[in-house]
């Protein structure tokens, strides 16, 4: 089996069929991880760049582990984006990094569309590690999988996300994921963080958390950037706490089975009560594990390694 | 001698020539200002024009002819919303490559916009502009600076640009943010018979915003310009012409919201002119696709139910011009991510084609409205003697062949830059003979045989 797509740019677009062998994969994947020596030679002699414009340090990290399990070569790039600015162009970064022979490029950056960009410039196979406010496909996936680990499919069942929809690259992958999936997907958030236009999407919306919450089988919440309260898209701290964030209360009306999901990094007591997010329904750090093992998934399917 | 191996020429004025004699003989000639829309010929004398008659005078025997027996003989076409670039970026556009490209699109003139660097915001910068447009292959009308530097806090002097030779006054890509400035500089304009030009954009609402806010904006994640941006400065603008009776002029109009306005205000009488351009009529944000940076300019691409009321506004009159916002970019602007990319396409080379292909050629508009909105409307709101075929005028006269099917490939530009937003379309009918003052200065031969055809017929035979 091979997947359809030669990039992973986003999962709009992205058929149920390469959804679920990347996901299927990435299972396979964890008796690798249990291993003593948690290492195959699948990738070896790849050479694979982290070209990483924005700051990250799980993403990176994540991805960086999965290039090194799989044998691969990574080389990390990491740029400020003002230097660059008074610099050299996204092509000629692109083209003078491909002159020094590589395979795969991990690009993160904070303007939506980079990664296609970079297809139009190079070779190199390309995966998206987040642009902008577009799309953060491996992070979907990490979530899928840790869904259906847990659950057991992924078909019918219920997840709202709750937060900053309109900021959340995470928040669109994982609408159009979760929907070809056969997922049911409810976006919650005041109105001024949620898209004007969320019809595009596909998804429901709704700025009623009790709404989002009932019946669901997966609570997704986003963080909150604290420094949009400046800029005028929520008033207080308190208020947001008390109409979105989730704690004890809330979740005590929820299905007892109900999976506490979360991105990262969290803000502790503002979407989020710390015994929420430590409490028995949180599967956070499950996230951060299956991570490594979708990325390796993702680059095993991409990069055409041989089966080790 | 400037040649394009598409048949395009540009011929370089060459002032120790004597005028030559021409007529224009058995062409559709379009003039609504004198009402003529007939089968006439138009002769030319000592770069005057002496006759639009049905025959031509004896001493015209020897003068050069122009057989234009199937196209239309209009008015000089003028384009009144153009960046010309000098001084300051000229790598981009100059003076003179800017006014060849205007000569290959029809147009014998051009206003240009004064956000060059320096800004035209004084006498001597007018000035400026109109030495180095001397002996260009188009006239040059530039428009001042409303305010100093465009930084929307004090008056530039009108009335020392005026006497130079400054057509209009504009801040054109930004807004005259303080409501208070923008009153006094509508006030104090009223002493000059020159419009003030709006660009309409309330830059707070608009900030970092790339592309317009929709469900393509949602969906490719980039930070919408929402229409109200626009409508809320051109709402201001109308009242503040009603309030004060000085005369203005909407710039690049793109939403069904500010059609609706300017038709309401026009309605009730304010002094108000609008103009749009060819990419709102023919394109919207669906055409971005895959983050196409040569689809993006300020106001941006709006939806199809926009694009529909544009179209509206230009068959009803609302809309009075049509210009091309011609904005010249070099390729390391606009050969980058889309946040990064600049705001602007080129137009001059394919305004003309885009009017014929998507309103002529779709009953839209009559031949007389496309000269009306491209070469008499235009120099009438700008005060200035062209855009009739009047006896005695500068002939200034663009010969248009309404049909002929070409395709855009901006490697055949005479501007310096290839930022097109219709790179690859099919449009029909292009600028045949562009004259300028009695002289022919750019002239398109037709291949003789279509290459393709000839390569079939030689692999089968």
């Amino acid at each position: 089996m091979a997947l359809t797509i030669r990039h992973l740019l986003g999962l709009d677009g992205v058929s149920r069929d390469d959804i679920t062998l990347i996901l299927d994969t990435a299972d396979s994947f964890f008796e690798v991880l249990s291993r003593e020596i948690p290492v195959v030679p699948t990738l070896r002699g790849k050479t694979i760049v982290n070209l990483f414009y924005e700051g990250s340090t799980r993403t990176r990290i994540s991805f960086e582990l999965a290039e090194k399990r799989l044998s691969a070569s990574p080389v990390n790039f990491s740029v400020s984006i003002s230097s660059v600015s008074k610099g050299e162009t996204l092509r000629d970064t692109i083209r003078n990094i491909e002159a020094m022979k590589i395979d795969m490029v991990v690009v993160r950056h904070d303007a939506a569309g980079v990664p296609f960009f970079l297809t139009q410039c190079t070779n190199a196979v390309i995966i998206n590690a987040g642009d902008g406010l577009h799309e953060h496909p491996t992070q979907a996936l990490l979530d899928m999988l840790t869904i259906r680990q847990k659950i057991g499919r992924l078909e019918g069942l219920k997840v709202a996300i709750v937060g900053d929809i309109f900021h959340s690259r995470v928040a669109r992958s994982n609408a159009w994921g979760m929907k070809t999936m056969g997922m049911e997907v409810v976006l919650c958030g005041p109105h001024t963080l949620l898209p004007q236009h969320p019809e595009s999407l596909g998804v429901p919306v709704t700025d009623n958390l009790d709404e989002a919450l009932n019946g669901a089988d997966v609570v997704m919440l986003l963080r909150l950037q604290l420094e949009r309260q400046s800029s005028g898209t929520f008033p207080s701290i308190r208020e947001y706490r008390e109409r979105f964030g989730l704690d004890l209360d809330r979740l005590s009306d929820l299905s007892k089975k109900v999976l506490i999901m979360h991105p990262g990094p969290i803000n502790r007591g503002i979407e989020l009560a710390s015994n929420v997010a430590d409490g028995p329904n949180s599967v956070i750090l499950e996230q951060v594990t299956n991570g490594v093992a979708v990325r390796m998934a993702v680059l095993y399917l991409l990069g055409g390694g041989e089966n080790g | 001698m400037v040649n394009r191996d598409n048949g395009a020429t540009i011929f370089p004025i060459d002032g120790s020539q004597p005028l030559p004699r021409i007529v224009i003989k058995n062409g559709r000639v379009i003039d609504p200002a004198n009402g003529v829309d007939d089968i006439l010929n138009v002769v030319i004398d000592n770069g005057t024009i002496a006759a639009v008659s049905s025959d031509i005078p004896g001493v015209f025997n020897t003068a050069v002819t122009i057989d234009a027996q199937g196209a239309w003989v209009v008015p000089g076409l003028m384009d009144m919303h153009v960046h010309l670039r000098e001084p300051g970026r000229e790598d981009k556009e100059t003076i003179a490559s800017g006014t060849q490209a205007a000569a290959a699109g029809g147009f014998t003139a051009v206003a240009c916009m004064p956000n060059t660097n320096p800004v035209l915001d004084e006498e001597s910068k007018i000035r400026y502009v109109i030495q180095r447009a001397e002996g260009c292959a188009s006239r040059v009308f530039p428009i001042g600076a409303i305010t100093k530097n465009s930084e929307g806090e004090e008056l530039a002097p009108f009335g020392e640009m005026v006497a130079v030779g400054a057509c209009a006054f504009s801040d054109d890509g930004v807004s005259v943010a303080k409501s208070n400035i923008m009153r006094n500089a509508l006030n104090y304009s009223k002493s000059f018979d020159t419009p003030i030009i709006c660009h309409c954009e309330d830059k707070v609402l608009s900030y970092r915003g790339h592309m317009n806010e929709g469900v393509v904006s949602t969906r490719l994640g980039i930070r919408g310009i929402p229409t109200i941006a626009e409508e809320i400065v051109t709402a201001r603008d109308i009242l503040m012409a009603e309030y004060t009776g000085a005369r203005i002029h909407i710039a690049h109009v793109s939403t069904a919201g500010c059609v609706r306005m300017i038709r309401d205000a026009k309605k009730r009488g304010v002094q108000l002119t609008a103009e749009t351009c060819p990419h709102y009529f023919t394109l919207t944000d669906v055409d971005v696709g895959m983050y196409d940076t040569n689809k993006k300019m300020n106001p941006p691409l709006r939806t199809d139910r926009d694009r529909r009321a544009v179209i509206e506004g230009l068959a009803d009159g609302t809309i009075d011009v049509i210009a091309s916002d011609h904005a010249p970019h070099v390729s390391e602007e606009k050969d980058v991510e889309f946040d990064a990319a600049a705001f602007g396409v080129v137009g001059l080379e394919t305004s003309l084609a885009t009017v014929l292909t998507y309103l002529v050629d779709k009953d839209i508009l009559m031949p007389s409205d496309v000269v009306e909105k491209m070469s008499l409307n235009p120099n009438r709101i700008l005060n200035l003697p062209g855009g009739t075929l009047s006896v005695g005028a500068p002939a200034d006269v663009t010969v248009i062949d309404p049909t002929a099917s070409w395709k855009v490939e901006s490697c055949h530009f005479f501007s310096k830059s290839r930022n097109t937003a219709f790179e690859g379309f099919p449009l029909k009918g292009f600028a045949r003979e562009t004259i300028l003052g009695g002289r022919i200065v750019f002239k398109k031969t037709y291949p003789k045989t279509p290459l393709q055809l000839v390569k079939k017929n030689n692999g089968k035979g």
